[in-house]
């Protein structure tokens, strides 16, 4: 919660040079959301949606809505050419069967061995887990993108999750408004610091144990 | 057209005794988008009530069976997630509402195995998390796989863009997510279509749910609800049930 808009969009446009030519690629809710603003057209990426598109474009412009073309939020969307539409089961075992290159997608907490918990805190907010275990759980790569901490300034980055998962070990990178961290083999590793942040504040702010990149990098 | 093939179409009216208290209710639509507006207005006229309802969502509080929530109408819901309708968060909180989550890609395989008359699926989404937890368990070629069991349902409401007189279906763009298993699903099956044509009149290679699977056809009187969108693009103010 609080991230500013621009901040958001950084976070956005960093987590969008993870996505390759090519690519199938699927965007979570939020922040995740903003990534396709910084999808050059010519990598030729197609964006699936679990409602049932692939090949998934830009917000029409206001006036052009259709109610019955949207992504899986509500919202309404284009098409690219080449896009197709299917039923749920198909959307899904495009997932389950690993031809998702890509998903990115928010989180309430990651462990430094890349448990991802995003779906469930018990007893307050129990929205379900909608197609985020299946996401998690199949996709090629997963790329975490959320605020470094949590509306109290509790680390998100932790060591073992404490809310119910949504999958173990399935984070791939995780992108904040701070850093960048890759988890390889158990190991989290700092691999890019956010301007205007320093490796100090990170610590501060990381209850996880994290290594240092030794190509670390600035973000600027 | 061909005037041997026995219609299907009837008015929505000649449907009440299909709805009972206490129902299996199977209900297609994805966040409201292609969920059946005129069946779920007639089943909330009808004062139907303590229904189990089997969809991927219950939509918002105003749009598709997002409504039948707010009216109180399910005391039971099997779903992948409730996040855009806070009513049935509520709900369940409050101990009103029994809610059974699955995992969005199980939840649809397990009504479309319901619908192509099998017993259930194997499937490893969520193990290592709560979803596994009470599941039965087999290996399959060293690899472990909880068995969902199929769903099926009393009555399932579709929503479709063409039918013909027979009920082969055509379905519309996103509108067709869940619509497909649901249509296969119902012991009885009900679609309500943008646009009801003569048998012939659908091309066999567009049809996407054969008429074999569908009961009966009712005209739509379309969307009746504003699209969240909609809301926000009015005023910006925040979303509230709008009234038709």
């Amino acid at each position: 919660m609080g991230l500013g808009a621009e901040t958001r969009r950084r976070i956005a446009e960093r987590a969008a040079k993870e996505i390759t030519e090519g690519m199938i690629v699927n965007l979570g809710i939020g922040i995740p959301t903003l990534v396709a603003d910084y999808l050059k057209p010519e990598l030729g990426v197609m964006l699936h949606t679990e409602n049932g598109i692939l090949g998934m474009g830009p917000s029409p412009a206001e006036g052009t809505e259709d109610g019955h073309l949207s992504n899986a939020g509500g919202y309404p969307v284009t098409l690219i050419p080449g896009a197709s539409y299917f039923d749920s089961a198909t959307a899904f075992g495009i997932i389950r069967k690993g031809y998702l290159d890509m998903t990115i997608l928010g989180a309430l907490e990651v462990s430094e061995e890349g448990d991802i918990a995003n779906w469930i805190v018990p007893g307050k907010r129990v929205p379900g887990m909608g197609g985020a275990i299946d996401l998690a759980q199949k996709a090629k790569k997963v790329v975490v993108l959320m605020n470094h901490t949590n509306k109290d300034g509790g680390s998100k980055i932790v060591h073992r999750c404490s809310l119910p998962l949504t999958v173990q070990k399935g984070a791939n990178l995780i992108i904040t408004e701070m850093a960048v961290f890759e988890v390889n083999d158990n190991d989290l590793i700092l691999i890019e610091i956010m301007h205007p942040y320093s490796l100090e504040e990170i610590k501060e702010a990381t209850e996880a144990t994290f290594k240092v990149s030794r190509t670390l990098t600035i973000n600027s | 057209m061909n005037p041997n093939i026995p219609s299907k179409v009837v008015n929505i009216e000649d449907l009440a005794s299909h709805f009972k208290d206490g129902m299996t209710l199977m209900c297609g639509g994805f966040g409201g988008v292609g969920a059946p507006p005129s069946l779920i207005n007639f089943i909330l006229d009808l004062g139907i009530k303590d229904i189990e309802l089997i969809s991927n969502d219950v939509g918002f509080p105003w749009i598709g069976p997002g409504k039948l929530i707010t009216e109180k109408r399910a005391r039971r819901i099997i779903v992948s997630h409730i996040g855009s309708n806070p009513e049935a968060g509520k709900q369940m909180h409050d101990g009103e509402l029994d809610v059974a989550f699955y995992p969005q890609g199980t939840l649809a395989e397990k009504i479309r195995a319901g619908g192509m008359g099998l017993g259930g699926i194997l499937v490893d989404v969520g193990l290592g998390t709560l979803v596994e937890k009470g599941k039965q368990k087999v290996m399959v070629s060293d690899h472990e796989y909880m068995i969902e069991p199929a769903l099926t349902a009393d009555v399932s409401i579709v929503y479709a863009k063409e039918a013909d007189v027979y009920g082969n279906l055509t379905y519309d763009k996103s509108a067709r997510n869940t619509n497909p298993h649901v249509a296969t699903a119902g012991n009885i099956t009900i679609v309500e279509a943008e646009r009801i044509v003569e048998a012939g009149e659908l091309d066999p290679e567009c049809i996407v749910t054969p008429g074999a699977f569908v009961d009966y056809v009712v005209p739509s009187k379309g969307v009746d609800w504003q699209w969240v969108w909609e809301l926000k693009r009015a005023d910006g103010s925040p979303n509230v049930p709008q009234k038709k």
